[in-house]
């Protein structure tokens, strides 16, 4: 039988890969897809320990939510990555150094 | 070794694989790409653990969804970003990266660390859970109770969750309006 401990070292070093694209690359859709990386290794956590508790389904109702509120960040994220790509024709963090106009 | 466990060892071998050549490709559509391939290892994990509605969450939402916009914003951040990405020295760790690898290892150790410690298996309240029967088994279909919870438990949640879903959409199509001044 799978145990959670099985499921909680893939969701930490599926957590770490998705630290390191955020933290190295220079790309902010990369960067995007790092945080979806950590959001997935926490809803890997939430849906293992969903197992043990059939009646009120807390782990999978909150794995849902999750997902949800992925979606909304993610539609936010891609209009304030092409806003910015508008304004300094980069889309580099690095290189993105003022709020203002 | 039951077929249940090799199946667990593939899903995860593939999806930390490809979540890997995601971290370490420098070809922006080769990783969006390998990305898919993350999440569809991930919604077979979910469906191991017995969580059949939020795997097919998983491929609707993520898939259908987060990648089409994903790729639809790349397709609109013009050319420069390609041409600039194609010129990357093709080394496989610049010099540059050391640091965010060093955090990264170091932060695996520490949750390493931690999550054998806890002795996840045997906490309280799952030892309790197995004695009351409580555990979600091959045979029960959750979907049903699933539904009610989220009606009932979980409706101030919900509601929140649909108003922030809303928001976000609004202001999403807010900020990514042509703007006649720029």
């Amino acid at each position: 039988m799978i145990t959670l401990t099985h499921y909680m070292v893939v969701s930490a070093a599926l957590f770490c890969i998705g630290l390191y694209v955020i933290l190295s690359k220079k790309n902010a859709v990369q960067i995007l897809i790092g945080i979806e990386l950590m959001l997935n290794a926490a809803i890997l956590n939430l849906v293992a320990f969903s197992r043990f508790d059939k009646v009120n389904n807390s782990g999978q109702s909150f794995a849902l939510f999750t997902i949800v509120l992925a979606a909304a960040s993610t539609a936010v994220a891609l209009a304030i990555v092409l806003n910015v790509y508008r304004r300094y024709k980069t889309i580099d963090p690095g290189k993105v150094n003022q709020l203002k106009d | 070794m039951s077929f249940v466990t090799i199946v667990f060892y593939l899903m995860a071998f593939i999806a930390l694989a490809s979540a890997l050549y995601v971290a370490a490709s420098k070809n922006l559509v080769r990783s969006v790409f390998m990305f898919f391939v993350t999440l569809f290892a991930l919604a077979g994990l979910y469906v191991l653990s017995l969580a059949d509605f939020v795997a097919v969450t998983q491929v609707v939402v993520y898939v259908g969804g987060i990648l089409v916009l994903i790729l639809f914003a790349f397709m609109l951040s013009g050319r420069e970003t390609l041409g600039g990405l194609q010129q990357v020295k093709n080394r496989l760790l610049a010099v540059n990266q050391v640091p965010a690898l060093v955090l990264a290892i170091a932060f695996f150790a520490v949750l390493i660390t931690i999550v054998f410690k806890a002795n996840v298996n045997h906490l309280n309240w799952l030892q309790l859970a197995v004695a009351q029967h409580n555990v979600i088994t091959p045979e029960i279909i959750t979907i049903n109770n699933l539904g009610v919870n989220l009606m009932t438990n979980y409706l101030l949640p919900f509601e929140a969750i649909s108003i922030l879903l809303l928001m976000a959409l609004v202001g999403a199509a807010h900020l990514a309006r042509k703007e006649d001044v720029v």
